[in-house]
């Protein structure tokens, strides 16, 4: 057993709106950058929907993630080490700037310097590729609020179900999606050069930015398409999960400023040594089981004994054993990963939405709220479940009927409570209720901060995105060092601002 | 004159080439990178891309074989002169055939679509011209000067001639005396070596031959034990 402590994220998809803030702050912090123009690490997709790059998830096209072979071991699906050499001078399976979007800025200018006229000046759209006028056919957000072709979703068109939809019968719900910061990792497995890595501390995945040689195989190998190549320094870039945020113990810019509340981040401890055999089980849909077993139960005196053995501090195991992750996803394993189909156990979590059939139950006259009439509903109303069950569980619906009902069932239970109707308090379900419902910001995000014996070697460890304004520097590219990025933590900021010597 | 083409100009561009790319990773190890523009267009790159690096390989592999590999070892191995340079020439014209027509619609492409030519570098159009004149000259040197006839030996005198720069005593008087086209090919060759790592070329001594062996997953750790980055230098810290 080899214990390792994982950084995750949950995300109660039944309070996400759709207000893209999310995305927005972490582009205004992370990709607003020459040569990262078209790139959103954090991105805000209705389902159903194509997604961003579109139809991302036809891994039949893009060969993202993993593939068992035959004889029980794992294989990228792109490719085997040999082919991955021999196709280096062209990536059969990258993603074009077509498949993301031409990203675009307005000629403002011509609003202020435009003669005195009749006509109202227009402010034309100019890629910021090439810097000419170019007609907007497509963004990242494109079917927004199912405002694109929703029946080319390729889940959707696995169902091979006729989805109506007729407005009163359409089902959206939004899925915001980052990178998983995966336990078996298929873009650190595809990387030639060795350059991204995941860190052993907290399980983030980076690129070091200094080693790698832009071959742009991570961007086919992870099949959430959530790494990047930098255009303008033919490097690739990804979702940090902000961790100079996180060392100083400060949740990621996404939850921060998450209006709906709807993340939690908190330690995952796991079995490094169970990783592999639990993504090449033989069936799909024992990859979320396989996923869940592979997590270690930091309440337990063996396992808390042994992860400190390992190295991880007292008050990571605190922080492990108060961690919301572990609660939402291991104990009442209502939060399932986003497409354990592709084996590379994603740690971003998220709890199926419920809101959809408690408004249709509303709109049939039924209680929306009775435990009996969501029970029933969930079963009925095929297709939320199944759809569900083909992003978050490989297509079984038992554990997205799991979670739902788990969901069902607290709502009934407090609706209950609330009413003075309940015969028992049940305190699982009070803790689930505060955990979803109430949660202050301590309790949503339980983060310990990196240790001060360890910060100066993690800002070593630095990935950086120094600022890159493209233009004529020599070799036609930034030259020199970068500048890492690193924020100091509490004490070093105060050790710097008390010394005596500068 | 001869002594500074051929005894000097070398070891100038040999410095150039080692301590280039030296300074090069030690101060811009951010700037060593393919500066892949596959994003922008794959149609033909698929075509082009692939043909020119394969076809180059070949060339370098030609190379090899005629410069480093002495004509008395080949020739104990029962290789005839004659039978060399047919191969030579064959398998030389197909790899320099392909090669310039990758170069060819990589350029072409790199003019033509908005985007590419947008991302492309003055630099980058110096190394073209390098690039592509050096190619010009090899395939010229390997159809007119072999094609023809029974050919010229330059395994004889231009490949004695390399070999002697690497236990410094260039037999210059060789090089001196072998015909105009391997003379140009050669001086552009030493250019293209001189230039190379200051341009993207750079990328090539990145080839990632290691990923056949490493295991797939990477971990990076702040601890020394499992930590699989190498320690700073002592003047990096």
């Amino acid at each position: 057993m080899r214990i390792m402590a994982q950084m995750a994220m949950v995300m109660n998809l039944d309070k996400c709106i759709g207000c893209h803030t999310c995305s927005v702050t972490c582009k205004q912090v992370w990709t607003n950058r020459t040569g990262m123009e078209y790139v959103w690490f954090n991105n805000v997709e209705s389902r159903p929907g194509q997604g961003y790059p579109r139809r991302y998830e036809d891994q039949e096209k893009w060969q993202g993630g993993w593939k068992r072979t035959r004889n029980g071991g794992l294989k990228l699906k792109a490719g085997g080490r040999f082919k991955k050499l021999l196709t280096i001078f062209s990536n059969p399976t990258l993603p074009s700037l077509e498949d993301y979007y031409e990203p675009w800025t307005y000629d403002y200018r011509t609003l202020t310097d435009a003669p005195a006229g009749d006509d109202v000046p227009v402010a034309q759209p100019v890629s910021q590729i090439t810097g000419r006028p170019m007609a907007v056919t497509r963004g990242a957000n494109w079917d927004d609020a199912l405002g694109g072709p929703v029946n080319q979703d390729p889940m959707l068109e696995k169902l091979n179900e006729q989805v109506k939809l007729e407005y009163e019968e359409a089902f959206l719900f939004y899925l915001p999606r980052l990178c998983n910061h995966c336990l078996n990792p298929s873009c650190v497995a595809s990387c030639p050069s060795g350059a991204m890595y995941k860190r052993a501390e907290d399980g983030i995945v980076l690129v070091d930015q200094d080693q790698c040689r832009g071959w742009r195989m991570c961007v086919t190998g992870c099949p959430y398409k959530k790494v990047y190549f930098n255009h303008s320094t033919g490097k690739a870039e990804k979702c940090t999960f902000c961790y100079p945020r996180i060392e100083v113990g400060l949740p990621t810019v996404c939850s921060e400023t998450c209006v709906g509340r709807l993340r939690y981040l908190g330690l995952l401890l796991y079995d490094a040594d169970r990783v592999t055999a639990a993504a090449s089980v033989a069936d799909e849909q024992d990859l979320y089981q396989a996923q869940l077993d592979v997590i270690l139960d930091p309440n337990d005196d063996v396992i808390a004994a042994a992860a400190l053995n390992a190295g991880i501090p007292q008050d990571w195991l605190d922080a492990a054993r108060k961690s919301p992750v572990y609660q939402l996803v291991k104990e009442y394993q209502v939060a399932l990963p986003l497409h354990p189909e592709y084996r590379t156990l994603p740690m971003v979590w998220y709890i199926p939405p419920l809101s959809p059939m408690v408004n249709a139950l509303a709109q049939t006259g039924h209680d929306g709220e009775a435990q009996g009439n969501l029970f029933g509903a969930i079963g009925s109303l095929r297709i939320p479940v199944e759809y569900l069950a083909s992003l978050f569980s490989a297509g079984d619906p038992a554990p997205v009927t799991w979670s739902l009902q788990t969901l069902a069932a607290m709502r009934a239970y407090m609706s209950k409570k609330n009413l003075g109707e309940a015969a028992d308090s049940d305190p699982a379900m009070d803790r689930l209720y505060r955990l979803l419902a109430l949660a202050k910001y301590e309790e949503r995000y339980v983060i310990p901060a990196a240790h001060t014996e360890q910060a100066h070697q993690l800002e070593e460890a630095v990935c950086s995105v120094a600022g890159y304004e493209g233009g004529e520097a020599a070799f036609g590219s930034d030259s020199g060092r970068p500048v890492p990025v690193s924020i100091e933590s509490f004490h070093l900021t105060k050790e710097r601002q008390t010394r005596d010597q500068p | 004159m001869n002594l500074l083409l051929w005894g000097v100009l070398p070891y100038l561009a040999i410095g150039l080439l080692v301590g280039g790319a030296i300074w090069r990773y030690r101060y811009d190890k951010f700037g060593w990178t393919t500066r892949s523009s596959q994003l922008y267009e794959s149609r033909l790159l698929r075509i082009g891309s692939p043909l020119f690096h394969f076809g180059l390989l070949l060339v370098v592999g030609g190379h090899i074989m005629g410069l480093v590999i002495p004509e008395s070892w080949t020739a104990k191995a029962g290789i005839s002169e004659h039978g060399y340079h047919l191969t030579a020439v064959v398998l030389g014209g197909i790899a320099g055939v392909a090669t310039l027509a990758g170069i060819t619609i990589l350029i072409f492409r790199r003019r033509t679509v908005r985007s590419v030519f947008a991302a492309t570098t003055k630099n980058d159009k110096l190394m073209y011209v390098v690039l592509v004149l050096a190619l010009v000259a090899g395939l010229a040197t390997t159809v007119l000067a072999n094609g023809s006839g029974d050919g010229y030996n330059y395994r004889a005198t231009v490949a004695p001639w390399f070999r002697s720069l690497f236990i410094l005593q260039p037999r210059i008087a060789d090089m001196a005396a072998v015909p105009f086209a391997f003379k140009l090919h050669t001086l552009i060759g030493m250019a293209l070596f001189a230039i190379w790592p200051f341009t993207r070329l750079i990328h090539a001594f990145a080839a990632p031959v290691q990923y056949l062996f490493r295991p797939y997953l990477v971990y990076r750790s702040r601890d020394d034990k499992t930590g699989l980055r190498p320690a700073r230098p002592g003047w990096d810290r």
